[in-house]
């Protein structure tokens, strides 16, 4: 690793080994238009990963049992899916003309490298848009037990695909599968290697993973204690509740210790993002936790809440380990602190809060065999979904800005990557105006969706007395 | 042919799928929103109805095209997404604006969102038009941004390119939905999307002419490479282009004689021929000074990459017959009796024993107690698999138990 450092130090990437010098401002819009358009493609990525196991569950129970409910639940959320799964599509398809249009160096070294992984990438989304659209357009044109078989796959591509793309970045947090030589040339690419055998790889996938399911659970059991709140309590809007409930509130707990498992190969493989993390200047032995506080220009955390020695065993199972600090690299090679830093207690704070509301759930169900009681459980449900949007992209924030100032990490920095051509803030300015657009359909579709009359039957169950109002709270 | 050149032709492919398949997507907006009154929402329900089952995974050959360029050539992808940046992007907008008509178009055909649509449909071909006619100029030098960001897309050939690809969509499309309503039965539908076959059809011909004209002037050394015989042996180049002219003529013929069907077959080769007779002029340098071969990467990778799209292309085609079967076949045409829900028979849910629960916890358990005291190596990943399990299977019971308690 060390002397990949030393050989990308002094040579260039890419075509002609020549780099225009970038200056900073300008990096800085590339960056930003990327994590604008990260941020807009990864809740929809978690209804990708999540959402068709859901739906595919409610068409199951309602073949099983044979109750209306549960099918009209999967049909009008598989309206939903799709909805996401076209916005899904064109935000992803931003995401790979990005790699080139704003990181051209790093594609001309690297595309080789990673490239397998999108290969396989592409073909599981390709069987996936097939498939969901089958699945979606032929209820009622197949008989019930093969439409139920053509979701398969859906679920299964929606889990291959994230794990192709979260791959490549395992691969970017701990690159290996190639050498740099005196020219400054990537060679002996060995792309398999490169991406699956990687210690990154699980530990990052299984976090996402869960943090899809916990995101997805909680948005759309948030719609339905909205609905709750409201009185509206029968079978559709009761399943509809508690199914994305039980997925929410096993995921959650769950994903503290997946948690802990990513942040130990961090401590392992990325001590400076993990110092970055805890702003932790001074190597440390059994060094403390500072809770909240802000990272000063001289190296301290003012305000900060601390815990003794818990980083060291939270880093490393290990009271008294030794944790590496800032101080022992260049503040060049140091990312932004203070952001790293807000971003990973946003995204533990969050993450600990849901896993306490799944606790309170889960108990008063093992105890009591009964829902929460109290109204402010619903309210709560309602803000968990929002919420773990927002813990969801703080923990990309950590990973992503946390690997600065290298876009591979130690070997290719990002300013060796970023694009020479001029002008990026006017497309920034232009994807904003069209993502605009995008969000404001989406959510006009589903507010359409939710207020699609419910098929007879079940209007005659769930409203009586609140006709007009049919599944306004639904989306 | 070599190793290296095999991901080309994968490419090649890939642009043809894409300009066959999704060329359509762009084009039918535009009738719908230069017809009048009630036509035009019964042309932009006609677009919606037939492309909204597929828009998405004819959308996906883009993908492709873009992933098998990275990662077998990798300098050619990163020259010309810097250079092309512009023109990129709008493309890429634009297909986003034409998915919000898609996502729109879902619930219900809304005229302001039409509009939209068609303005991608305008946008999208010409800006991706632009490229490749920006790649026959050779106005893209490798390197990072080496070429001008402006005059190398705004240039007389990539604009003329841009126009043909606007009116061969918009031609395609106007094709394909005919052969749709015609085997729909309707009739008068088909006809009024067959006029504008035939309006678009003699356009792009008149464009392609007109293109040659332009190339002959500009670009001359790709234009001798396509069509003239003038020191090159691109024998097969030429016999693409002359088939591209036959086909396209044909298809016109069978539009104005009604055979829809056939002449959606024969319009699409027409498309794939020329697509072929310009890849194929495009050799050997792809970029001034550059050949595929020489930015080709290592065989290793390539050699990697072809066994992922052979094992891809397996489980691809089998899925892609099945939906073309389905919306060929009319089956996602809209049922004259929707069917009514559920009320199928059933059984009841049984409860998960306290047995069945508590080897799911264990497992959890367990598995997490083993993830959270190793580092790596065999018993991380046992613990992996166990504590996965147990959630899966918590979530089913805890689900299940409590849809059942009600």
């Amino acid at each position: 690793m060390l002397d990949l450092v030393a050989a990308a130090g002094d040579f260039a990437f890419g075509p002609g080994n020549s780099f225009p010098t970038v200056d900073q401002d300008y990096l800085l819009q590339a960056r930003q238009m990327q994590a604008m358009s990260f941020a807009m493609h990864v809740p929809l990525v978690c209804f990708g990963i999540a959402f068709p196991s859901l739906v595919i569950f409610m068409e199951w129970l309602g073949l099983r049992t044979g109750k209306a409910h549960f099918l009209a639940i999967a049909r009008r959320w598989s309206k939903v899916m799709i909805t996401l799964f076209a916005a899904g599509v064109v935000t992803g398809t931003l995401l790979s003309f990005e790699l080139g249009m704003l990181w051209p160096g790093f594609m001309s070294a690297f595309g080789d490298v990673f490239g397998l992984a999108f290969g396989l990438e592409g073909f599981s989304f390709f069987i996936e848009a097939i498939f969901i659209s089958i699945y979606v357009y032929s209820w009622d044109r197949i008989s019930p037990r093969r439409h139920i078989l053509t979701g398969i796959p859906v679920i299964a591509t929606g889990i291959t695909g994230s794990m192709m793309v979260i791959a490549v970045n395992a691969w970017m947090n701990s690159p290996a599968g190639f050498s740099v030589d005196q020219a400054g040339q990537v060679v002996d690419v060995k792309p398999f290697e490169a991406l699956f055998a990687n210690g990154h790889l699980w530990p990052q996938l299984t976090h996402m993973y869960l943090a899809a399911y916990i995101v997805v659970g909680f948005l759309i059991a948030g719609v339905y204690a909205f609905a709750w709140l409201k009185g509206r309590r029968g079978a559709y809007f009761r399943t509809a509740l508690v199914v994305p409930l039980a997925v929410a509130c096993v995921a959650a707990p769950a994903q503290l210790l997946i948690g802990d498992w990513a942040a130990r190969t961090v401590a392992k493989d990325q001590p400076i993002k993990l110092a970055a993390f805890e702003g932790l200047y001074e190597t440390t032995e059994g060094a403390p936790e500072t809770i909240l506080g802000w990272y000063t220009p001289d190296n301290t955390i003012e305000y900060g809440i601390q815990i003794p020695k818990l980083l060291s065993f939270l880093a490393y199972h290990d009271p008294d380990a030794t944790v590496q600090g800032l101080e022992t690299v260049p503040e060049d090679d140091w990312p932004p602190i203070n952001v790293v830093r807000m971003s990973f207690q946003t995204m533990v704070g969050i993450g600990t809060g849901l896993a306490a509301l799944a606790a309170w759930f889960l108990w008063i169900w093992f105890r009591r065999r009964r829902l929460p009681e109290t109204k402010w459980f619903y309210r709560a449900v309602m803000v968990a979904g929002p919420a773990a949007v927002v813990a969801l992209i703080a923990g990309w924030v950590t990973t992503e800005v946390g690997r600065q100032p290298w876009v591979v990490y130690g070997v290719m920095r990002t300013e060796q990557a970023v694009t020479g051509a001029d002008g990026v803030v006017f497309g920034f300015g232009a994807l904003f105006a069209v993502y605009a657009v995008l969000i404001v359909t989406v959510f006009w579709v589903l507010r359409r969706i939710a207020r699609q009359p419910f098929p007879e039957e079940i209007a005659v169950l769930e409203t009586a007395g609140e006709a007009g109002e049919v599944g306004s709270g639904t989306r | 042919m070599e190793l290296a050149d095999v991901p080309a032709l994968l490419i090649l492919l890939g642009i043809i799928a894409y300009a066959v398949l999704a060329g359509a997507d762009f084009g039918a907006p535009i009738w719908a929103v230069t017809a009048r009154g009630q036509e035009s929402e019964r042309l932009a329900q006609a677009g919606h109805r037939s492309m909204a089952p597929v828009w998405e995974a004819n959308h996906v050959w883009l993908i492709f095209v873009l992933v098998i360029c990275w990662t077998a050539y990798p300098e050619i992808f990163g020259s010309i997404f810097s250079t092309l940046w512009i023109p990129l992007l709008l493309a890429c907008l634009g297909i986003i604006m034409r998915a919000v008509g898609y996502v729109a178009g879902g619930v219900s055909i809304n005229r302001k969102v039409t509009w939209l649509a068609a303005a991608a449909s305008l946008l999208v071909p010409f800006a991706l038009g632009a490229v490749i006619g920006a790649l026959v100029a050779g106005n893209v030098p490798p390197g990072n941004a080496a070429g001008d960001v402006i005059s190398s897309w705004l240039a007389p050939v990539p604009i003329m390119v841009g126009l043909l690809l606007i009116a061969t969509s918009a031609y395609l499309a106007a094709v394909y939905l005919a052969a749709d309503a015609s085997r729909r039965g309707e009739d008068e539908l088909a006809d009024a999307f067959g006029q504008r076959a035939l309006g678009a059809g003699l356009l792009a011909g008149l464009l392609a002419i007109a293109g040659l004209v332009v190339l002959y002037v500009d670009a001359r050394s790709f234009f001798d490479a396509m069509v003239s015989t003038n020191g090159h042996d691109n024998e097969l180049g030429r016999i693409c282009v002359l088939a591209s002219a036959i086909a396209g003529t044909a298809t016109l013929l069978l539009i104005s004689t009604r055979r829809y069907a056939q002449a959606r077959i024969l319009a699409a080769v027409a498309v794939a021929a020329i697509v072929v007779g310009w890849g194929l002029a495009q050799q050997p340098e792809i970029l001034p000074g550059l050949t595929i071969r020489e930015a080709a990467a290592s065989n290793e990778v390539i050699v990697e990459l072809l066994v992922a799209v052979a094992i891809g292309l397996v489980l691809l085609i089998p899925s892609l017959y099945l939906l073309y079967g389905l919306v060929l076949g009319g089956r996602f045409d809209p049922l004259a009796v929707p069917e009514a829900e559920g009320g199928r028979p059933g059984q009841e849910l049984e409860p998960a024993g306290r047995t069945k629960m508590a080897l799911v916890a264990a497992s959890a358990l367990l598995g997490g107690l083993m993830l959270f005291t190793s580092d790596s190596g065999a018993r991380l990943y046992i613990g992996l698999a166990l504590f996965t399990c147990g959630l899966v299977c918590g979530i089913v019971l805890l689900a299940r138990n409590l849809v059942r308690e009600q």
